[in-house]
């Protein structure tokens, strides 16, 4: 069974979103995504000053089998990405939920965050989905 | 309901994403595929592929019709030795490619799972006229074992029968019967043994190499394995509408004695008089990204196109096998996502035997 941490917001698209004190997103992909994925060879982040809508394509991951997009989970503008993974695409395998975030993002509109699931609502997504 | 083989408790114990290839449950990986590569490149590791499929094919004219049925020529190896082939349409388009052993009077034809039924109804058909009998053997399964000490871990854990003369086996050799075949081939790059055994005894075989520390390996490695050894897949980069000419298989095309007909002769020397036939590379990725299957190849002579691609696990870069125009160039461009990477032209195998053999992108580490 994979990892849900109770304090992240998570997408249908398997981003989770933390937020963090400043009021910015911090934003990866979910234990579940990863391990579907694979080993991950490959990841391209968006840079400082981007801006994205709601549901808009801002990062790629590529695994040995295939490219996956990561959306922008609300609109907002990317403060920046993680450019650890740019040497060790590895590091969102071995820990997709610390050293393995993917960018951070100012949101536009904080509201925007209540229409995410919890950990349980995502536990829950991911039992529909199989 | 999806086809399983012998050893699909086996995967479903090691804990294997099992996956639907081409109508059989097989194990793309037992964890990790990058790890899986690199047992292969460094130590050993196996396949189970026996989803892939065995035919005999025997009586006084087999050779004959072989030599009919397939663009290289049997007879060019003697018995205890393995043939690597396409067979071919009329029109030179690859049917299959296959890899046929000589036994001691008779032949045995491993072909792609994906094409078997295909392959075989195409087999019986062209055999009207010629004195064979071509013999489906569901009843074998096979486990490749591939890696520098793939060998000697193997070697102890043989069938009695095969053991003496497996271990005297050179590079495409064999040792074969009815009940079974050690052949010293591989689909990965690698030293190793391909051991076509019945069904039954298959099982057994993989505990033991489990136990002798051959790691068990999934289809995605066996991906990534073939691919950094430059070698070719079916269905990707060669099909019905591809002649070997035009997928880097020229070589396996065996033009004399010019006498020998076979099927799809007259289309390829009809192809090749007309010469503009395409190049079929390497190629490395200089900038970042990964290059697929079906990208656009920019070229300064048109543009070709990525039939197989994706990431070395050995060499830490992107690598693929494209089919682009002629042209004296060695620097291209792959359209990734919107955005043009460049890419340079190389000569493939890109890795064999554990050793690198291309130049690396300076920026890469």
């Amino acid at each position: 069974m994979s990892q849900i941490p109770a304090e992240l917001k998570y997408t249908k698209s398997h981003e989770w979103i933390r937020l963090e004190a400043d009021g910015s997103l911090t934003i990866g992909i979910t234990d579940h995504a990863q391990e579907a994925l694979g080993d991950l060879v490959f990841v391209e982040t968006p840079e400082a000053g981007q801006s994205f809508g709601s549901g808009d394509a801002a990062a790629v991951v590529e695994s040995v089998k295939a490219a996956s997009d990561v959306y922008a989970p609300v609109a907002g503008d990317v403060i920046g990405g993680n450019e650890v993974l740019a040497d060790a695409p590895e590091t969102l395998n071995d820990d997709p939920y610390g050293e393995g975030w993917i960018f951070k993002l100012k949101p536009a509109d904080a509201g925007e965050l209540d229409g995410l699931m919890g950990a349980d609502g995502y536990a829950d997504f991911l039992k529909s989905e199989q | 309901m999806a086809q399983t083989t012998p050893l699909y408790q086996k995967h479903q114990q090691a804990g294997a994403k099992l996956v639907d290839f081409a109508g059989w449950d097989m194990p793309l990986h037992y964890g990790s595929q990058v790890e899986e590569h690199h047992a292969v490149r460094r130590d050993a590791g196996m396949f189970d592929v026996s989803h892939m499929c065995a035919a005999d094919v025997s009586g006084d004219q087999a050779l004959a019709f072989l030599q009919y049925l397939l663009a290289n020529d049997v007879a060019r190896v003697a018995a205890g030795k393995a043939l690597y082939s396409c067979m071919l349409n009329e029109q030179g388009g690859v049917v299959d490619d296959l890899i046929v052993y000589v036994l001691d009077g008779f032949y045995r034809v491993v072909v792609n799972a994906g094409t078997a039924d295909k392959d075989v109804a195409w087999m019986q058909a062209r055999s009207q006229g010629f004195a064979v009998d071509i013999k489906v053997r569901r009843d074998l399964g096979i486990i490749a074992v591939q890696g520098p000490n793939a060998r000697e871990k193997a070697l102890p854990l043989l069938p009695q029968a095969y053991r003496a003369p497996a271990a005297e086996l050179g590079v495409f050799e064999c040792v074969g019967d009815a009940q079974g075949l050690i052949g010293r081939t591989g689909y990965t790059g690698e030293d190793g043994f391909e051991c076509i055994l019945p069904v039954d005894d298959l099982p057994a075989l993989w505990d033991a190499l489990v136990t002798a520390g051959v790691a068990p390996c999934g289809l995605g490695a066996r991906d990534t394995l073939r691919m950094e050894a430059g070698m070719n897949l079916y269905g990707q980069d060669m099909d019905e509408t591809i002649t070997p000419l035009q997928a880097g298989l020229g070589w396996t095309v065996a033009w004399q004695p010019e006498a020998r007909d076979f099927v799809g002769r007259k289309a390829l020397e009809q192809q090749k008089a007309a010469g503009q036939l395409p190049r079929f590379v390497g190629l490395v990725l200089e900038g970042r990204g990964i290059m697929r299957a079906h990208q656009v190849v920019d070229t300064p002579a048109g543009p070709g196109e990525v039939t197989s691609g994706g990431f070395s696990p050995t060499a830490g870069v992107s690598i693929a096998l494209a089919r682009i125009p002629r042209g004296d160039f060695d620097r291209v461009e792959i359209q990734i996502r919107n955005k043009n990477v460049p890419a340079r032209v190389v000569k493939a195998p890109f890795v064999r035997n554990g050793k690198i053999l291309i130049d690396l992108p300076e920026a890469s580490s």
